[in-house]
This record gives C-alpha cells, sequence and structure tokens, in this order.
C-alpha cells in the first residue's frame, strides 16, 4: 500500500526550511496547490512546528536549550554572550540575516550542558569563551559540521555480568532465531521476559503486538518512537548512536510477529545529526539482505524501514500525536475513539514503540528470556537504561539492573549533595533524598515503595530553588501543549501564574490549596498524557515539601487582605511623573 | 436485530443500541450532561473541550468521546464531577477575553448558557487577559478571536464545494487560535457562511450584515434552562433564623460604571422593605464619605484600576463583616478591563496624547500626588482582598441582588430564576 501524498508534508516543509531558512509565502502557496489543501491548513501545520518558521531564521540557525539543567549549568550566561557575539536576541535575527537565535527546550544532552544546536549540528558544554569562539569563527566562514561536537556517549555503569544493550551485536542472528521461534514463540518470550513499554507507559509489550496481529486491516505499521521528548532524556540517543542496528533488528522482530511490511522511525527534530548514522545503519541493512524482500532469507517476510523526522513538538512524542505528524498534519493527540492497534498510521493496525523497547526485544531474544530473567528482581525482570544528569560529578547513561536503590544510583554518580531528585522528568515525580532508599523498579506504583521510572533521572542539590525548577517545568507544559483541550491549553497558563505568585512571596494557604485541586483537574480531564502528567511534579512536591512551600507564603496573611505589590503595579504610570 | 446493551447512568438502569454515543443515549433518556464542543453530526467526537467529563467504570473520561457496551456504568451527576464542569467552563471565560453585553451571540451562546447551566457566579481563575486580534480581514466574516473556544467545530465541518478547509489552528499551546483561510471563505455561499456562525458555540464566527440579535429576552436561552430541576438543584446558602433586625449596609463603587447601584434602586416596591430593614452607611445612595459605623455587609461595584481603590476595598474589608462583589467588573474586571491586554503606556497616550481632541504638545498624561495612581492593568477585587460572595450579571438583576442580599442577612430561603442569573 503507498501511502497518500499528505504523508510527505513534513518532509517538504523540511526541505524548503533547510533551503531558505523559512517557509516562503510562495511556498505556502505551492504546497497549497501541490497538495491541494487550503493555504490556512498547511499554515497550521507550519505555526505547530518549533522548527518551522515563517520568517528568516539567518544564516546560522541557534536554539540554545533551555531546559532546567541546563539553566543549572550557566545557560544564562552562554545566553547573554550568544546576544553580545551576534548582536541578534533570541527570538529574532541580528540585522545582517546572519545568525538567528532561539530559545528551545531540552535537546537530548542533558550529560552535556548547556547545549546548542547550530544548523542542527550539536554545540555541548558550552561557556562564554567557547560561544565567542564559535561565533568568530562562523563569522570567518568555517563550517558548521567542522566546528560542531559529536557529544560522547557517557557509559557510566553496566551489570556486572556485561552490558545488555551496549555489547557488540550480530547482524541478522535475531532474526534467524525469530524464524525459528514463529510469531507465537516471539510472543511467549516477550511475556516471559515481561517487557513493557520503556516510552514510560510500561504497557506489556506482548499484548500491544498480539493486539495489532489481531487487529483487521489492509496492512499493517511498526512504528519507532524516537522523539525522546522528555526533558533529561537521552538514552536513546546514544543507544542509535552506538548500537542503530539493535533498533532495527527489533523493529523487523515486530514486523515479522504482527505481519507487518512497513516500518517507520520518527526521529526527533533535535536529533538531525544522528540521521546520517541511523541512515547507514538502515542502507548496511538493506544491503545485507536484512531489510527489503525475503529479509534474512525468510521466504514471504517483506519489510522496510524509512525515517521520519519530526520538527520540534515534545507532544509528537505522544504516539498519536506522533501518528498524526506521520500524517503529514498537526501534532494534536488523537481521542480514545480508536487505539493505535485497532487504526493507527493511516487507519491501520499499528505499534508503536519506544526505542529502547524494541532493543531490549531484540536483546530478549538474542540472549533468550530466561538469561534476561536472571537481571534485575521477581516481578521486574532485566535492566533498564536511566539518563543521569543535573548535580553530580558523572552524568549519562546508566543500565542498571531493575531493583538498584536511589541511594546506590546517586552514589554511583557521584550525586553532589543531592536534596531532590526528578524521576522521570518534569512529567515524573519530585522525590526527597529522605526517599533515597527505595528501589527503582516497574514494581508497587501505587503502594509507593518502588519508583517506576521512566528514562531520566535528575539531581538537585540544597542550594536549588524548587520554585524555579517547578516554574521551569510549567513553562515547558505551557508551550508544549498541543492546545487542543481546554485543562491543559488553559490549565497549564493559569498555573504558571500562580506559581509565579508563589515566587514572588504574594501566595498564601489557599494558593497551595488551589495549585493542588487544579492540578487534579486538569489531571482528571486533559486528553493525553502531557496535560495528564504535567502538574505531577508540583503535586508530589507539594506533599514532599510542605515545609518548604509553607516558608514561601505571604507572613502577614490575616485572611482578608491579600499581599500587593502596589510598587510594581504603578511601575508603568510612575514614567509620567515630570 | 440492534444489539442491545444495559448500562447505568447515575444509578439509572437504561437499555440502549450498542455503540451509540453516550452523550446522545443519555440525552434520550432524560438525562442531562454538560456538553460544548459534542456537535451531533461530527464524527468521530471532537473530545476537545472535556465539560462533558464523567466518571466511566470509575475512570474519569469524557461521555462525548464514548461508545456504550455492555455494562457501562457511569457517573455524571456527582458535586466532584459537577465541581470539574464548572471549572473548565470557568477556564474558558478566564482565558479568552467575554465582554458577553458587547457580544452579538448573548443569549444565543452556547458557552453563556453552559455558563447558567452550571450556575458559576465567577471563576475561581485570575482572567489571564491574553491579546488577541479580531480579523476583519474575510470577505464575508468577521473572526472574533477574543472569544473562541477552540471548540475544532468550524474545522472539521465547514469545508467549500470543492472539500477545502476554511478554518484551521495555528499555533499551539496557549498561542493556539483558529485561522480563517480568506481565499476559501470568499467561496464560501451565504448559506454556508451562516451554517458556520450557527455552529459555532460562541459569538468568534460573525457573517457581516446578518443580524444574530433577536430582542433581549427572546434568545434561545433567555428564560429557561434545559434541566428540568434547575432551580431545585442549586445549591442555597446556608439558611439561618430568619430574625429580621436592621442591618448597616456600605456600598462603593470603584472602577464601575453605577450600574449595578442603578439595578440596585430597581427593586421596585421592595425599595420600601429595604428601607426598613436596611440603613446605609457610607454609600453613594447616602453621600457619606466616611464610615462612621462597623457594617454587617459590604457591596463592592466595580474592579480596582488605582491606587486609591486599592485603598478604599482595604478599608471596606476592614469595616464590614461580609463583603460581595456586586457585578461582572467588581468579579473580575469586566469591560474596563478591556484595556488589560494593551499596555498601560499604549492607553493613556492614546487617550491624553493621540487623541483627535488633542492638540499637539498641548496635552500631557495627569500625574500629580493628589491624584490616585492608575495601575498596570484592572484586578478583581478578590486580587486585593477576601471576597465572600459573588453577585454575577452586568449589571445584576434586581431580584438577584436583593434575594441574595436577603439570604446573606438574614438568611432568607434563596431560589434565584434562571432567568434572572444571567452575567449580560
Ligand atoms: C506528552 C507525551 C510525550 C511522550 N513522549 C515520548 C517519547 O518521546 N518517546 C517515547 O518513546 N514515548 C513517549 N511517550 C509515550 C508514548 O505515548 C507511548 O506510550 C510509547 O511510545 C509507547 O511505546 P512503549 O510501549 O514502547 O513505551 C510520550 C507520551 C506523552 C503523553
Ligand atoms: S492534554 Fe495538552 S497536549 Fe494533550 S491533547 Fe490536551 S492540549 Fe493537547
Ligand atoms: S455571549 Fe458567549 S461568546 Fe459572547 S462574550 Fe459571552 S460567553 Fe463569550
Ligand atoms: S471559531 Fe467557534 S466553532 Fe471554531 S473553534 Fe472557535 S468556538 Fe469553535
Ligand atoms: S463535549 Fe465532550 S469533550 Fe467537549
Amino acid at each position: 500500500m503507498t501511502e497518500p501524498m499528505r504523508t510527505h508534508m513534513m518532509d517538504r516543509l523540511w526541505e524548503l526550511q533547510l533551503a531558505n531558512g523559512y517557509i516562503r509565502d510562495e511556498d505556502i502557496k505551492n504546497l497549497s496547490d501541490e497538495f491541494n489543501l487550503s493555504s490556512i491548513e498547511i499554515e497550521g501545520v507550519v505555526s505547530f512546528y518549533h522548527f518551522f518558521h515563517r520568517k528568516p531564521t539567518g544564516k546560522y540557525t541557534i536554539y540554545l536549550n533551555n531546559s532546567i539543567v541546563a539553566d543549572h549549568k550557566g545557560f544564562q550566561r552562554v545566553k547573554e554572550t550568544f546576544e553580545r557575539e551576534t548582536g541578534a536576541t533570541f527570538g529574532s535575527v541580528d540585522r545582517t540575516g546572519t545568525f538567528g537565535l532561539f530559545l528551545t527546550p531540552c535537546i537530548g544532552l542533558s550529560d552535556h550542558e548547556p547545549s546548542a544546536l547550530i544548523n542542527f549540528h550539536p554545540f555541548t558544554h558550552l561557556n562564554a569563551i567557547r560561544v565567542k569562539d564559535t561565533i568568530s569563527a562562523l563569522r570567518r566562514g568555517l563550517d558548521v559540521d567542522m566546528l560542531c561536537d559529536s557529544p560522547s556517549d557517557n557509559l557510566r555503569y553496566a551489570p556486572a555480568p556485561g552490558s545488555v544493550f551496549f555489547k557488540s551485536f550480530e547482524p541478522g542472528m535475531v532474526l534467524e532465531k525469530a524464524s525459528v521461534l514463529g510469531s507465537d514463540g516471539i510472543l511467549d518470550e516477550m511475556k516471559k521476559a515481561e517487557l513493557s513499554g520503556r516510552g514510560g507507559a510500561y504497557y506489556p509489550t506482548w499484548k500491544k503486538w498480539l493486539a495489532a496481529k489481531n487487529a483487521q486491516g489492509d496492512t499493517r505499521y511498526v512504528v519507532c518512537n524516537a522523539d525522546e521528548g522528555e526533558p533529561g532524556t537521552f538514552k536513546d540517543r546514544v543507544l542509535m548512536n552506538t548500537r542503530p542496528e539493535t533498533l532495527l533488528e527489533g523493529m523487523l522482530l515486530c514486523g515479522y510477529t504482527i505481519q507487518a511490511p512497513h516500518g517507520i522511525i520518527y526521529l526527533r527534530g533535535e536529533y538531525r545529526w544522528l540521521l546520517p548514522k541511523l541512515q547507514a545503519a538502515i542502507d548496511k541493512y538493506r544491503e545485507a539482505g536484512l531489510l527489503g524482500k525475503d529479509c534474512g532469507g525468510i521466504k514471504g517476510f517483506d519489510f522496510d524501514i524509512r525515517v521520519q523526522m519530526g520538527a520540534g513538538s515534545y507532544v509528537c512524542g505522544e504516539e498519536t500525536a506522533l501518528l498524526e505528524s506521520l500524517e503529514g498534519k498537526r501534532g494534536e493527540p488523537r481521542t480514545k475513539w480508536f487505539f493505535p492497534v485497532e487504526k493507527g498510521y493511516l487507519q491501520q493496525p499499528t505499534v508503536i514503540n519506544n526505542v529502547e523497547t524494541f532493543c531490549a526485544a531484540a536483546r530478549i531474544i538474542e540472549m533468550g528470556s530466561e538469561a534476561w530473567c536472571q537481571l534485575g528482581i521477581p516481578g521486574s525482570p532485566g535492566v533498564k537504561l536511566l539518563s543521569v544528569s543535573g548535580d553530580c560529578k558523572l552524568p549519562g547513561i546508566y543500565e542498571i539492573e531493575w531493583g538498584m536503590t536511589v541511594a546506590e544510583l546517586l552514589e554511583l554518580c557521584e550525586a553532589d549533595d543531592p536534596m531532590y531528585i526528578q524521576i522521570s522528568g518534569p512529567s515524573g515525580e519530585c522525590i526527597s533524598i529522605k526517599d533515597k532508599y527505595r528501589r527503582i523498579s516497574m514494581l508497587d506504583l501505587l503502594a509507593r515503595k518502588d519508583i517506576r521510572s521512566g528514562g531520566s533521572i535528575m539531581v538537585f542539590n540544597k542550594s536549588r530553588d524548587l520554585v524555579k525548577v517547578l516554574l521551569n517545568f510549567s513553562e515547558f507544559f505551557k508551550s508544549e501543549s498541543c492546545g487542543i483541550c481546554t485543562p491543559c491549553r488553559a490549565g497549564n497558563f493559569i498555573i504558571q501564574r500562580k506559581l509565579e505568585r508563589l515566587d514572588l512571596g504574594l501566595a498564601n494557604e489557599k494558593d497551595l490549596e488551589e495549585l493542588k485541586n487544579w492540578g487534579m483537574i486538569m489531571k482528571n480531564t486533559s486528553r493525553c498524557g502531557l496535560g495528564k502528567t504535567a502538574t505531577n511534579s508540583l503535586i508530589f512536591a507539594m506533599d514532599k515539601f510542605s515545609d518548604y512551600f509553607k516558608a514561601r507564603l505571604d507572613k502577614d496573611y490575616n485572611g482578608l487582605n491579600l499581599k500587593f505589590d502596589l510598587e510594581a503595579a504603578t511601575e508603568a504610570y510612575e514614567q509620567y511623573k515630570n | 436485530m440492534s444489539d442491545l446493551v444495559h448500562i447505568t447512568i447515575d444509578g439509572k438502569s437504561i437499555q440502549a443500541e450498542k455503540g451509540r454515543n453516550l452523550v446522545q443515549v443519555a440525552k434520550e433518556n432524560g438525562i442531562f450532561i454538560p456538553s460544548l464542543c459534542y456537535y451531533e453530526h461530527i464524527e468521530p467526537p471532537l473530545g476537545t473541550c472535556r465539560v462533558c467529563t464523567s466518571k466511566i467504570n470509575g475512570k474519569y473520561a469524557p461521555a462525548c468521546t464514548e461508545k456504550v457496551r455492555e455494562g457501562l456504568t457511569v457517573e455524571v451527576n456527582t458535586p466532584d464531577l459537577n465541581d470539574t464542569r464548572k471549572a473548565l467552563v470557568e477556564m474558558m471565560f478566564a482565558e479568552g477575553n467575554h465582554i458577553c453585553p458587547a457580544c452579538e451571540k448573548s443569549g444565543n451562546c452556547d458557552l453563556q448558557h453552559m455558563g447558567y447551566e452550571l450556575g458559576i457566579s465567577n471563576t475561581r481563575f485570575q482572567h489571564l487577559f491574553k491579546d488577541r486580534l479580531i480579523d476583519f480581514n474575510p470577505q464575508r466574516m468577521i473572526m472574533e478571536h477574543n472569544r473562541c473556544i477552540k471548540c475544532l467545530r468550524c474545522v472539521v465541518d465547514v469545508k467549500t464545494d470543492e472539500g477545502k478547509t476554511v478554518f484551521n489552528y495555528q499555533n499551539r499551546g496557549n498561542e493556539t487560535y483558529v485561522g480563517i483561510d480568506y481565499e476559501q471563505e470568499a467561496k464560501l455561499t451565504e448559506e454556508q457562511a451562516v451554517n458556520a456562525m450557527h455552529i459555532c458555540p460562541t459569538g468568534a464566527i460573525i457573517v457581516r450584515g446578518v443580524s444574530l440579535s433577536a430582542p433581549f429576552g427572546e434568545r434561545k436561552f433567555d428564560m429557561e434552562s434545559v434541566q428540568e430541576n434547575f432551580n431545585k438543584k442549586k445549591p442555597g446558602l446556608r439558611k439561618r433564623e430568619p430574625v429580621m433586625s436592621k442591618k448597616i449596609v456600605a456600598t462603593v463603587s470603584l472602577a464601575g460604571c453605577f450600574g449595578c447601584h442603578m439595578s440596585l434602586l430597581d427593586i421596585d416596591t421592595e425599595l420600601l422593605d429595604m428601607v426598613e430593614l436596611v440603613s446605609f452607611d457610607k454609600s453613594p445612595l447616602t453621600d457619606f464619605k466616611h464610615f462612621t459605623s462597623r457594617c454587617h455587609l459590604g457591596i463592592i461595584e466595580g474592579g480596582v484600576c488605582n491606587s486609591e481603590n486599592i485603598e478604599t476595598l482595604r478599608k471596606f474589608r476592614e469595616q464590614c463583616d461580609i463583603l460581595v462583589s456586586l457585578g461582572e467588573c467588581a468579579i473580575w474586571g469586566g469591560l474596563p478591563s478591556m484595556r488589560n491586554s494593551i499596555p498601560l503606556s499604549e492607553c493613556l497616550e492614546e487617550a491624553y496624547l493621540n487623541s483627535a481632541t488633542s492638540e499637539a504638545g498641548a496635552h500631557v498624561v495627569p500625574y500629580h500626588e493628589d491624584l490616585p495612581k492608575i495601575l498596570d492593568r484592572v484586578y478583581a477585587c478578590n486580587e486585593i482582598v477576601k471576597i465572600d460572595y459573588h453577585i454575577p450579571g452586568c449589571p445584576p438583576d434586581a431580584n438577584h441582588i436583593w434575594k441574595t442580599v436577603k439570604n446573606i442577612l438574614w438568611g432568607e430561603e434563596y431560589s434565584i430564576l434562571y432567568s434572572e442569573f444571567k452575567y449580560d
């Protein structure tokens, strides 16, 4: 089944964006003819994605990461230096049209902060001097790809028997075993290994695959979610950089299991610099006969993989938003009217899994579920990749066996006087150092004994201002919300305003109560996970650190008069004093 | 022939055809599930406003995106869910800039109507006052972005004869707005254009020259609730002993137009009762400039726009046992807050320096130590002091005011008719 015209939308927009630095009026007109859509519909797609612009973005387009980890590592000074050296201010282009400066949320380099992308090439460990040198080198005409970094993988820890994810890998091995096991055998292995989704929702992988296998459709799709947008997460980046073959093989495995001929990797725009490597791996697989017709010599098993670039949108990591984006639309999550395994990409049964899920699936078949189950703890077998960043000496990738405690992890990464630990990014939970003896596992989510971690751990020390951290998260959710449903679109804005009051010392007990209630309303009513989890950290933090929050309140509050900053409110008027 | 399933809504057993929309099934069985974006013939349902959020098999979920199936158990009317729905509609009011008295759709507006049905008297959220444009460029239409609730109806449902969309979301997050395609809009037939205006649940899509306005009192949602037991359902305030002792009341108009005070006097013969029962202290009605005693009740009209308003309001809070915001301006800023989305300097310079009647160089923006200082925006009274009760309306209906005051002061039985509970 050929994919309809509209699915080329993202590629066409990327071409135009890269060719001219922006999408011009005539491009919109042409695209509207080309796709037979109204201009406003094209404009709607363009304006959804952070990396598509309707105004020139300069010969050198610079995206500086403003995530909380970057903020703690000197973001502000780097930002000022960029402005001084380029003569542009953030959000615009300098007068000569040479440099365009833009802020962007986490670019998946939290172990190398502060970092930026210049023409989509990574520049890491920035400081004032590095920025100065880079800008002057660019002015002298040096190439961006000569100046940029190739971020190291920072593999810091693997279990004693050796790494599961990063050990060497022989292409074709998994496929060979798969053909012996057969579809049911593979599902059985996945079940025994208790593999569940590593994108954060922990849905059992075998169930998803089985549902797609049994669903009715003209064809089926295997989609890899390589959008890795959760701030502080970079494990998928490292997997794709070091072992892209395991990802391809995992997708092949799924394709074989559910009898799907098509695989698509949705790669976040921020990882454009990984594309050549990924493409090379795909080409190598094709040459080796592992992709294409009769993959790995299995008669009748045709499967191919293509990469689709995203264009800067966190919500496109949500599986149904991702599907919309693949179809060339705005990345708005769908309603639950259908599930992707029934009607996914182009309304056909579709499996969507995270990069790590596919890699783990390949490794499980390679090593056998029995060996996999030797690792980890009962009920939570195997290994998990964690991206560790923040206030620690050794940020990077930690391949832990499930069951490791937070304390052990903090010791391994040489955390510096940790106070709060942010688990699974802003949408996860904020725990106190007092909880450090909790285990990290897939168990016991409700009993609150173990911690079920997604891909990221951010460590914050005593000197960090928790309200500022929460404000950073709130700004993130506010600008990344797709805007389609009320509680998330308006709610994140409202929460941010309230947090600002708290930050300025104007809030009282009632404000805290309201923050919590409103956070729950957003949780209960939002359409997708973004809105449902946007206030998670806030709610957890208010529970864990209630004394801290109380200390931030207006001390003179008597139940009647709210604190009001008259000076700030009359500042604008005072300029008319003569 | 058809597949019948059994479901339960708020304890009531219902039989329905499998796979049908839950909101629809509920409606046919006399159960009102509040909804805004839901539009019967659009499938799949839009699921954008979330006002229909219910508990479905114990979990929060929107009713409009649910197909009925065997054994479904639905909770609709619980205090928690009603409050959640209220919050969502309040968010829409806080997020947009809704000035109902100046809106063509008032009385015919689904959003406003939902506000009445849910009994919203004020928004718990501070209004966001985001600057939004009104797009006068389309040939036939005007897009009033201040009023759009992003329900998606127009995006999905309005198409040209060639099947092209006319409306589409632009941007994302709180910057999202519904853009209109000028070229495609011009291709709509008159009927299609008017239809677009009608499917819009708010006053965001206006077709030039097609008047929406039936006179007040004759519009779709003016007089009657869609819920049979609207008045029974409304939570009354605490009932106290009806000993009608004389009470002292103070009133003031801050950044308001005195319209609420006028409405206060509009209670006809009940004025005589009132004079018996109430003595006014500081108030425009007595012209007392200062408080002469502590008051049982303070009634505030108007929001807070300058430093003097703040002082006055704080004084009222000190002197009155109970403080009531009367009217939209006091509740959230109202009409004067139209300036809130524009920087103060622009407003002042437009008024004093660049207006048609000002001579170049001859005018200045007034500033004197004795003059109150103008605030950066108009604030709601409850951003400055604690407000105990809100009486909505622009202005509030006289009966509504008097009933509420009687309830607050003497605990008299309280039932506001649907037709008295109005924002315009
Ligand atoms: C706002 C949001 C962002 C998400 N971002 C990602 C992401 O970047 N990568 C990912 O694998 N899953 C992400 N997810 C989870 C996906 O929706 C989905 O659950 C996952 O891709 C399924 O794969 P898995 O079962 O292998 O985890 C996100 C979910 C939400 C709600
Ligand atoms: S919760 Fe937020 S991101 Fe998700 S659909 Fe709603 S507006 Fe979009
Ligand atoms: S009538 Fe409706 S659309 Fe118009 S201002 Fe009021 S709530 Fe908004
Ligand atoms: S313009 Fe009207 S119909 Fe369109 S999204 Fe806004 S409120 Fe809905
Ligand atoms: S009516 Fe159900 S989400 Fe709007």
